[in-house]
């Protein structure tokens, strides 16, 4: 468990930490370090350098402005998920946030570290496409801001380029939107088995639109569109029939813990129950 | 929790027995552990000392072709690499179990040629520092060429297999056969016979502490001195004089803190033997740590069997026989007590009922896999596992409640001393006593109340019982591969404060306090008196460790016995003072008083001085005040109660909610009782832990799939409801303190509990068995199996309509 040699740099502006990362091509940054370090001990990844971008100033915070919310790329999971500006507002990430991991994991964790991992079963991806958020990232030629439908790319792959770095995430209100973030939890790594982010717009009683994110189910997190399209202009009652829907099209995985078919039925029943959650949580 | 608490500072009498046991009384090890102020191995640097690090096989079964260490040589800051070829003068790994037809291995400290699990050592680098030793060991460049991988224990014993060993041209270790009575004509005359196979899965003892081991050499003086994080530095010190070739006189092991064992340290390992030799080799002193990773694959594993178990019943209930094979998978090679946990098995084999006849077939099985060995219940978990299980499954298959089953087939408690039909003496117990306290603890009436409203609602509630009774104690010399005694010295020092030096060797049960405890109501002193010392082989009689729940029920003993030939010899000096006679003196607080006539006091400190100072002693009195005992149990003792739960299981998930665990405990009398329910709580989290989440997994090619803790479950804090623990006191009449040890019970009877449970709640879909770990996804499966399997029409064992509760008497194929 002790990780091959890096060198190791913590720049204190993120022009430095751009500079540092341009000038090695197999550096890495480091924020958190909770999906990096682990891999590191375990020799999966051996970067020779680490751009630690924790002691940069300015780049954790979670602010309201005009459009929606914006949180800054080092701002924790604990941080996420006790933020007022997010649960009263826009309360998605903040479910997720909360349910990342361990409370160890969230007081170290980043918003910005978990996104540019891609883990394929972590949380905040799920959260991140059922909002429509908006990634933005920095390199040394100014910045760039990425759809999240554009972001995830494969397992543990980004549309980042390797002199970007991650800088904000921005995600619109979701004001008088049922939400809601249902996970079934790997029992050892605290990992999405199952992980299914909703928002539902409604239109009287009807609901007028459906965001469906869903995590740790394939290679990469996705939006559920059959059972978006399926719900759309319908009642609460369509709810059970769309979910059945949540894994079309969808190449499952499998492990030892869940196998594929086990998963496709387990995001069957946890998208009828986060969509059923979402639609109380709007009715109350 | 239930256990009656003492309010601080105030002694109590819980067990007749005197100011201080029976209190609940901090541990006076916390401190300086949970400040993080003491030291583990890892925790001491030498001045000069280096690391090592192993490289390993990657391979579970394969061949060595060659072995170039050419680039680990020139690393900067390598010392040396070495391979078996260098380590010839090493003895092989230790196998302390001998039977008839057993089979052992040669077992060299690094592979010789072959290896035979993942993980098996190679070759040991020795470097300036850890990270060089960590970097050059995977510039060993290794050729191997892979041979057929055994893993699975049944095709292991077919014909179409590869052999682990080819030069035993069979990949059984062993055969064992314990019998007894008539079973032929018990399953003949039979009403009911139900048979059940069930698999105990292997498992990851995962102490906290990973082993480590540090090894000092100096040539001068021709002596070694060994740190490791053992459970038993005495047996560990003869063995690695035996491994290095020095005399035992001059080696010293020194166990320091050790974070847990749970059975993985009562052990002689490869690296336990290769670490002193490269220190002899090198001239400095050596340290190797144990990666995570490492101790998932190279330390030993628990449980690892497949069992089909056979009851033959009356109609009303009574036990007529039983029938057992056990497969126990040895892994590649025997480590210490490999062969002799399956023994445990056999014969506990009766657990606590009353059964006419019974036979058991032990075989024993090589797999290229790590070595199965001791862990946390040994033995006992497998056999109580078949045991509750099979009660359970037969109860059901009677229509009786499972609670009134086994209260039918218990001994009576006036049987005790209960010779079972494997040959075991049960010391004492009250086992409808302890029944009857979990089931009203419990609520059992109510619990099976809400069981019914459940199930009209379409939910799935289950009720689990069970009962264990353990083998503690370890144990009667006769019965132990390296005798069963224990030692103890105390010595009263010149200031009136007291030394213990205990051949026991505690890890976390916190006997430097239960210890100090019992002398000092011996003495008439506080805890804070006695200073507990243990684990070097230097300052420390030769003793047998910590494993068995052993310490307390033997070491204690002993401690208590060598307590009471010093208050004897203080009782003869206080005479003499007091002119008087020895069979005069009592012990007050601090002080020895005549109690006839007229009343004549000295303080402890005075008597204690006058042993010292020897100006008034009698004729032949022996001066200072030390004396050692070696206690010999005349039995083990027999532990026992009574767990309940209660479970919900999400049929639509196959997950399983904890709703209610109840324990009632009897491990005798009770020296602190916090310390018991901490022993409880542990044990209970790892037995749960088995029933529930816990899985080591081999693929076909041998590969550990579930080998880092990402992967492997260990039971977190939140996953458990609050444990409502209370217990009942039979104390045992082989030790003078009438304990019975308590260090592996809740390990022992909540597995079955848990499967119990949840079989019990999916029931009315006539699924009687599921095997462990009852993770989502296999109870999925087997409710979806039930689900879809068609009506069928009642099997011949089961001829009468499956559940009294009413519900459909559907049933698997």
């Amino acid at each position: 468990m002790i990780p091959a040699n890096f060198d190791y740099e913590s720049p204190r502006t993120l022009s430095e930490a751009l500079d540092l990362l341009a000038s090695r091509e197999d550096a890495k940054v480091l924020a958190g370090g909770h999906s990096l370090l682990p891999a590191m001990k375990l020799r999966l990844a051996q970067p020779a350098m680490l751009v630690d971008i924790g002691r940069i100033g300015g780049l954790s915070y979670i602010k309201e402005f005009a459009d929606g919310i914006a949180i800054g790329t080092t701002t924790t999971h604990a941080e996420v998920a006790a933020s007022e500006a997010l649960l009263r507002n826009s309360p998605l990430l903040a479910l997720a946030a909360a349910q990342i991991g361990d409370i160890q994991v969230r007081n170290r964790g980043t918003i910005g570290g978990s996104l540019a991992q891609a883990h394929p079963a972590a949380d905040y991806p799920a959260a991140v496409l059922a909002l429509d958020a908006e990634i933005v990232a920095h390199s040394r030629s100014g910045e760039r801001v990425i759809p999240a439908a554009q972001f995830f790319t494969g397992m543990f792959s980004t549309a980042l380029r390797n002199d970007e770095i991650l800088t904000e995430v921005r995600i619109s209100r979701t004001t008088g939107e049922g939400v809601t973030y249902k996970k079934f939890h790997h029992p050892a790594s605290g990992y999405a088995v199952v992980g299914v982010a909703v928002r539902l717009k409604f239109s009287g009683s009807n609901i007028d639109s459906a965001a469906v994110g869903i995590t740790g189910v394939a290679d990469l997190a996705y939006r559920a569109s059959a059972v978006e399209i399926a719900l759309r202009g319908k009642p609460v009652s369509a709810i059970a029939d769309a979910a059945a829907r949540a894994a079309n099209g969808v190449d499952i995985i499998g492990d030892y813990f869940a196998s594929a078919e086990y998963r496709q039925h387990l995001v069957t029943v946890m998208t009828r129950r986060a969509l059923e959650e979402a639609a109380a949580s709007r009715r109350k | 929790m239930a256990t009656p608490a003492k309010a601080p500072g105030r002694p109590s009498k819980a067990n007749g027995k005197g100011a201080w046991v029976g209190r609940r009384l901090k541990r006076k090890e916390d401190p300086r552990l949970i400040r993080g102020i003491s030291h583990y191995t890892d925790d001491f640097k030498l001045a000069g000392m280096v690391y090592c690090a192993f490289a390993r096989s990657p391979h579970a079964h394969a061949d060595i072709k060659s072995i170039n260490t050419d680039a680990a040589k020139g690393t900067p800051g390598v010392i040396g690499v070495f391979t078996a070829q260098d380590t010839t003068s090493i003895g092989p790994v230790p196998c302390a179990i001998q039977m008839p037809g057993l089979k052992v291995p040669r077992h060299p400290v690094l592979a010789e040629g072959r290896v035979r699990y993942v993980g098996e050592p190679v070759a040991v680098v020795v470097a300036e520092d850890l990270y060089v030793a960590r970097d050059a060991a995977e510039k060993v460049e290794v050729e191997y060429e892979p041979l057929p991988v055994v893993t699975d224990m049944e095709k292991a014993l077919s014909n179409d297999t590869a052999y682990v060993h080819d030069e035993f041209k069979s990949n059984q270790a062993f055969t064992h056969t314990l019998k007894n009575g008539n079973l032929e004509a018990a399953f003949k005359k039979a009403d009911k016979v139900v048979k059940q196979r069930m698999i105990n899965q292997r498992l990851c003892p995962l102490a906290m502490e990973p082993r480590a081991v540090i090894a000092e050499y100096l040539p001068g003086e021709n002596r070694l001195t060994v740190w490791s994080s053992t459970q038993i530095p005495h047996l560990l010190k003869t063995q690695i004089s035996l491994l290095v070739g020095l005399p035992e006189t001059s080696v010293r092991v020194i166990a320091p803190e050790v974070g847990g064992g749970f059975g993985s340290k009562l052990n002689v390992y490869s690296e336990e033997g290769v670490v002193p030799w490269l220190s002899m080799k090198v001239g400095r002193p050596v340290k190797w740590n144990e990666g995570r990773r490492e101790n998932f694959m190279a330390t030993i594993h628990g449980r690892d069997t497949i069992n089909d178990v056979e009851l033959a019943l009356k109609k009303d209930g009574t036990i007529l026989g039983m029938r057992s094979r056990v497969l126990a998978d040895m892994g590649a090679y025997h480590q210490l007590l490999t062969p002799l946990i399956p023994q445990l098995t056999a014969l506990m084999h009766a657990g606590c009922y009353k059964i006419p006849a019974i036979q058991i077939d032990i075989i024993g099985v090589f797999t290229n896999k790590m070595s199965t060995d001791a862990y946390r219940g040994a033995g006992r978990p497998e056999a109580t596992y078949n045991v509750e299980r099979i009660m359970d499954i037969a109860a059901r298959e009677l229509e009786m409640d499972p609670a009134q089953f086994r209260l039918k087939n218990f001994p009576k408690s006036k049987e005790f001393p209960y010779t079972t039909i494997t040959g075991l003496t049960y010391d004492s117990a009250k086992y409808q006593e302890s029944l009857a306290k979990a089931l009203k603890l419990s609520g059992y009436d109510s619990l099976r109340k809400r069981q019914k409203s459940a199930r009209k609602n379409g939910k799935y509630y289950g009720i689990g019982v069970s009962t264990y009774v353990e083998i503690c104690a370890i144990g009667p010399s006769a019965a132990t591969p390296a005798g069963g005694w224990e030692s103890a010295t105390v010595r009263i020092e010149p200031t009136g404060k007291v030394t213990l030096l205990t051949g026991a060797s505690p890890h976390g049960q916190g006997e430097e306090t239960t210890f100090a405890q019992l002398i000092a109501d011996e003495l008439g002193l506080v805890p804070d008196d006695i200073n507990v010392v243990h684990g070097d082989t230097a300052v420390v009689p030769y003793g047998l460790g910590t494993y068995g729940s052993r310490a307390t029920a033997v070491g204690g003993s002993a401690a208590y016995m060598a307590t009471q030939k010093l208050k004897a010899k203080m009782a003869t000096l206080a005479a003499h003072l007091l002119e008087s006679k020895p069979s005069d003196i009592v012990f007050g607080r601090r002080s020895l008083s005549t109690k006839s006539g007229k009343k004549k006091s000295l303080s402890f400190g005075d008597v204690v001085t006058a042993a010292y100072t020897a100006h008034k002693i009698p004729a032949g009195f022996e001066p200072g005040l030390e004396a050692t005992h070696f206690f010999e149990p005349s039995n083990f003792t027999f532990p026992f109660g009574a767990h309940i739960a209660s479970v919900e299981v999400d049929a639509e998930t196959g997950e399983v909610k904890i709703d209610k665990y109840v324990a009632v405990d009897d491990c005798g009398n009770v020296i602190n009782p916090m310390l018991v329910a901490g022993q409880i709580h542990g044990g209970l989290a790892q037995g749960i832990g088995q029933a529930m989440w816990e899985e080591l997994i081999y693929n076909e090619d041998g590969q550990l799939v579930t080998g880092t803790l990402m992967d492997y479950t260990m039971p977190k804090a939140h996953f458990f409801p609050e444990f409502v623990l209370d217990h009942t006191v039979t104390p045992s009449p082989v030790n003078p303190m009438g304990v019975k040890g308590v260090g592996e019970a809740g390990t022992i009877a909540s597995t079955p509990c848990m499967v119990n449970a949840v079989c019990d709640a999916l029931s009315p879909l006539g699924i009687r068995h599921i095997d462990m770990p009852l993770k989502p996804e296999r109870v999925w499966r087997a409710i979806r199996q039930a689900e879809s399997a068609p009506p069928k029409a009642e099997s011949e064992e089961s001829p009468k309509k499956q559940s009294k509760k009413g519900t459909a008497g559907r049933r698997r194929p």
